[in-house]
């Protein structure tokens, strides 16, 4: 069974290296690949050290499209399996393994903050607008799903293959979009509840002005998402 | 024939010959060219009988003739704006193609160039 760990990373400098140090130790048997997005700091060089492959993009494309070039690499050399972590260290590689274990059963298996194991805590127009995307996903794929724009996730092959061709590159397209794009093309998506570290760097937008803006956004990716022709 | 009309003509001469230009000098591609070459020489007979766009603006009941033309410059402008949004947002999904490929190719060279 071959496993490839992608990190997306843009200007992770500090917190790469354990990232990756961490999947080597908890996941010894996966290729990690780095997608730098085109940071502007040393992630590039200090990933490479860490004993990582990395694919650098030449223009930021945002998590959506560092993943679809993830996907491509993974589908191009044949994994069985992929797992996307965060570079920013948020995402405990300890757990990662529950998530591949639950392939068996699924196609996309989604690493759940709010399901029950962990803090991690959000109040506010950010907790609604987490709240109605669960809501709204969860009906419409018919599986409970408590946190859908977790970027701790698993894939199988046929999601795998999936996503190498078409993965919205677009604001939450590589949350949102991607589980309805896996609902509509038959693929089973299922939750597993795990813990998250608080970031070992950098900080989560949460100024009140910005976390109205993202339910805007909420809103109009689920529109979107149920509107749009899907290949 | 009033002033404005006279401005109008010119106008439409001068556009007309600034695409013309543009279109020979392959400084822009045919397909945005188009819409222009059909406006001018609208605006140019509208210029030379302005007693068309009185008719017009009678059979549409708009009581004003210049209104008419106004909304249909409008609706004219809101038809590039559209058009123009929609190839780049094209343009933006080619290119993000691109970036993909060649991050992907980078890897490959790197990886053979390895010694």
């Amino acid at each position: 069974m071959s496993v490839l760990a992608i990190v997306p990373c843009f200007n992770e400098q500090d917190s790469v290296a354990a990232v990756v140090a961490d999947l080597h130790r908890h996941l010894p048997e996966a290729d990690v690949l780095v997608v730098d997005d085109a940071s502007t700091d040393r992630t590039r060089d200090i990933a490479r050290l860490a004993g990582a492959d990395v694919v650098s993009l030449c223009v930021n494309l945002g998590v959506g499209g560092a993943m679809r070039v993830g996907y491509r690499y993974a589908d191009e050399h044949g994994y069985d399996q992929v797992l996307q972590v965060d570079g920013d260290g948020q995402h405990d590689s300890s757990q990662a393994r529950l998530l591949l274990d639950a392939l068996d059963g699924a196609d996309l298996v989604i690493g759940a903050r709010f399901a029950g194991t962990g803090e991690y805590d959000v109040r506010g127009p950010r907790r609604w607008s987490m709240q109605l995307l669960a809501a709204v996903l969860s009906r419409r794929t018919r599986v409970r799903l408590t946190d859908t724009t977790s970027g701790f996730r698993a894939t199988g092959p046929r999601a795998t293959q999936l996503f190498a061709r078409h993965y919205a590159a677009e604001y939450l397209g590589d949350t949102v979009e991607a589980i309805v794009l896996a609902h509509k093309a038959g693929l089973t998506i299922s939750q597993v509840p795990v813990t998250m570290r608080a970031r070992t760097t950098g900080r989560p937008s949460a100024h009140p002005v910005q976390a109205v803006l993202y339910l805007g956004r909420v809103a109009l990716a689920l529109v979107l998402s149920s509107v749009r022709k899907f290949p | 024939m009033t002033g404005v009309f006279l401005v109008g003509l010119i106008g439409a001469a001068a556009s007309l010959l600034l695409i013309g230009e543009l279109l020979r000098r392959r400084q822009l591609r045919e397909k945005y060219a188009v819409l222009w070459l059909v406006v001018a020489p609208v605006i140019a007979v509208l210029a030379l009988v302005p007693s068309l766009l009185d008719a017009a603006a009678d059979v549409v009941g708009v009581a004003d003739p210049v209104n008419l033309l106004l909304f249909l410059g409008v609706l004219v402008l809101l038809g590039v704006c559209l058009h123009l949004s929609w190839e780049c947002s094209r343009l933006e999904e080619e290119t993000r193609s691109l970036v993909e490929e060649v991050a992907l190719l980078r890897h490959r060279v790197d990886r053979l160039e390895r010694p």
